[in-house]
């Protein structure tokens, strides 16, 4: 386990999003949106990257551009070597929004076989995927039950889950524990960390918090508003192996440290 | 049983409201009358007749219910021999009863199974154009332009000016009896039906949409697996006003026709003066869109709860 995740923290995992001075402009009645302004960064097969930085500073749009939900008014951008359109149509990743959006007509369960519907998949390998799947955000027993019978926490599992249903080799999160409390997050980061490393996906992950970043990540991305960019990328020296006291480790603070710096900055330039 | 108790209430205090309005209503007949024969009438007296005048101006509670019976299952419906041979108190004698009465042109039975015909049918063909129409609003940016403002404009002509041209004109091209009725019906339940499906069809958020996009997901799936499912509230509330309107529409249609039907018995009951059959077949309509609506009512209960939704 120790040495798959190594090996997606070098050089040797192969980029798979690639952006080169990348920009997007939202024009809005109040004028033009520099949501992103050439932004560079390469994300290499089995990372885990967490995006960070001020509301607005286009994290959230980045991650949609990504995902084809947006379009770039400039620079490049590839997901496996493919436009992002033709990433999404080869249904390259899976993405989790910041609300679960369970369809409420539909059991857990039935949330978790939508995507396999729509691709394709048998009835069987439907169940077994979507029991698969629910075993590993461990809601398991919760098969038969509707959206609005669990709590915050298991929707967003389950909205995991179902992202995962089809084996996407990328995972696109944003903030999906932003509306849960401390507890139910710290168990959430463990599971999701558990998870990245059984799958080897590379992950993209937004989060408004430090811990949570450093926590994670193979690799930290800061951001900063008006016009949104990248102002720090910040590589872990954290082992692969993370127990939630790490979070005490001298390493863990100063890379924490440095994400606030790098924070800080983006503030005062702006 | 504790919802029922405030129901029973407000029922009771309206029936007493309308036994007190029983009184002045009718009263000028019976002094009219007492004055004729030049006789003093009693006030007690008075009240005692307007209850059971043969021709009220508004009928009493009880008169209004024994004229619903008289014309459903008694013997105002089934005919004299039936009523001397057979009893409505036994199983059997109502059974028979009640076969003679969906026969029998003088019964609300008979003509309110006309009605239910007409209605029925122009309901499935408002329902269905309905739910085509806000499908084509929702898929098709021209048809919203130009669809919607005829299909609100056409609710703006009042149903009955416009139900005899309906009617004169099938007829002329041969078409009658249930169908121009049914058109008339339908006419007016598919409005309530496309504006509550393009509704319908419009409520998934930006997310949700985005969400089948991350799926590259076919149109066929948005539509069959988030649009149709999100708008089955929006149908069922719909379905329950397009069914009322149905049926008014059916009435409204009967009348230029007289050839039977609850509108026929209204009509020919201000024709002749005869109020308590006019108030007989008005409840026996108002059942029956109760009873329509309540059907509707059971199946989106049923529906959504297997969608996991409270209704
Ligand atoms: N569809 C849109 N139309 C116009 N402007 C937009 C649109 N989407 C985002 N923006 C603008 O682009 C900028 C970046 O937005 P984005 O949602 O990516 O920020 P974010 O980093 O995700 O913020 P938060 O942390 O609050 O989620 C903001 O100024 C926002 O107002
Ligand atoms: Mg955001």
């Amino acid at each position: 386990m120790l040495d798959v995740t190594k090996d997606g923290q070098g050089a040797a995992g192969a980029p798979v999003i690639e952006a080169k001075g990348l920009n997007l402009t939202f024009h809005t009645n109040d004028g033009p949106v520099h949501a992103l302004k050439d932004v560079d960064l390469t994300i290499n097969k089995g990372e885990f990257v967490s995006f960070i930085g001020p509301s607005g500073c286009g994290k959230t749009t980045f991650l949609r551009t990504i995902a084809d939900l947006e379009q770039p008014t400039g620079g490049s951008l590839t997901v496996n070597g493919m436009t992002p359109e033709a990433a999404r149509k080869a249904r390259a990743y899976g993405y989790v929004f910041q609300a679960a959006g369970l369809y409420p007509w539909r059991t857990i369960e039935g949330n978790v076989k939508l995507p396999l519907q729509i691709m394709g998949y048998s009835k069987a390998e439907q169940a077994e995927r979507a029991a698969r799947v629910l075993e590993l955000v461990e809601l398991a027993g919760f098969e038969k039950k509707f959206p609005w019978q669990l709590s915050g926490g298991m929707q967003q599992r389950a909205s995991i889950a179902r992202a995962l249903a089809f084996d996407a080799e990328i995972l696109l999160m944003d903030e999906p524990f932003g509306a849960l409390d401390e507890i139910v997050r710290d168990r959430l980061n463990e599971e999701l960390l558990k998870l990245w490393a059984r799958t080897q996906k590379t992950i993209g992950f937004v989060t408004h918090s430090i811990p949570e970043a450093v926590y994670l990540s193979t690799k930290i991305v800061v951001m900063s508003p008006r016009p949104g960019r990248i102002t720090d990328v910040i590589e872990s020296t954290l082992p692969a192996e993370r127990p939630l006291d790490i979070r005490d480790s001298a390493e863990f603070i100063s890379i924490a440290h440095r994400v606030r710096e790098g924070l800080r900055a983006g503030y005062e330039d702006a | 049983m504790s919802r029922s108790i405030p129901v029973l209430t407000v029922v009771a205090v309206l029936i007493g409201l309308w036994y007190l309005a029983v009184i002045p209503m009718n009263a000028k007949w019976e002094y009219d009358q007492a004055a004729r024969n030049d006789r003093e009438l009693a006030f007690g007296e008075m009240v005692a007749l307007t209850m059971n005048q043969e021709r009220p101006v508004l009928p009493a509670p009880h008169q209004v219910l024994i004229g619903l019976y008289e014309q459903t299952v008694g013997c105002d419906a089934v005919g004299r021999r039936m009523c001397r041979e057979t009893t409505p108190l036994t199983v059997q004698g109502f059974g028979q009863r009640v076969v003679e009465s969906v026969s029998s042109n003088r019964s609300l039975i008979y003509h309110g199974l006309i009605t239910l015909n007409a209605t029925l049918l122009g309901f499935l063909i408002g329902t269905g154009g309905g739910i085509l129409l806000a499908v084509a609003i929702v898929y098709n940016r021209a048809t919203d332009a130009s669809v919607m403002p005829w299909a609100i404009a056409s609710q703006t002509i009042p149903i009955i000016a416009l139900a005899p041209m309906i009617i004169v004109v099938l007829n002329s091209i041969g078409v009658a009896g249930l169908v121009p009725k049914a058109i008339i019906a339908a006419y007016l339940s598919f409005f309530p039906v496309v504006v509550g499906m393009v509704k319908g069809l419009r409520a998934p958020d930006a997310m949700q949409l985005d969400l089948m996009k991350t799926y590259s997901a076919g149109g066929r799936d948005v539509f069959l697996k988030l649009r149709l499912p999100m708008s089955m509230p929006f149908l069922f509330a719909s379905l329950k006003i397009g069914i009322a309107s149905a049926l008014v529409g059916t009435i409204v249609g009967e009348l230029p026709v007289q050839r039977g039907g609850l509108g026929v018995r209204l009509l020919s009951g201000s024709y002749y003066g005869q109020t308590i059959q006019i108030w007989a077949a008005l409840f026996a309509a108002a059942i029956l869109a109760a009873s329509l609506v309540g059907i509707v009512g059971a199946i989106e209960r049923r529906v959504l709860k297997r969608m996991g939704m409270a209704a």
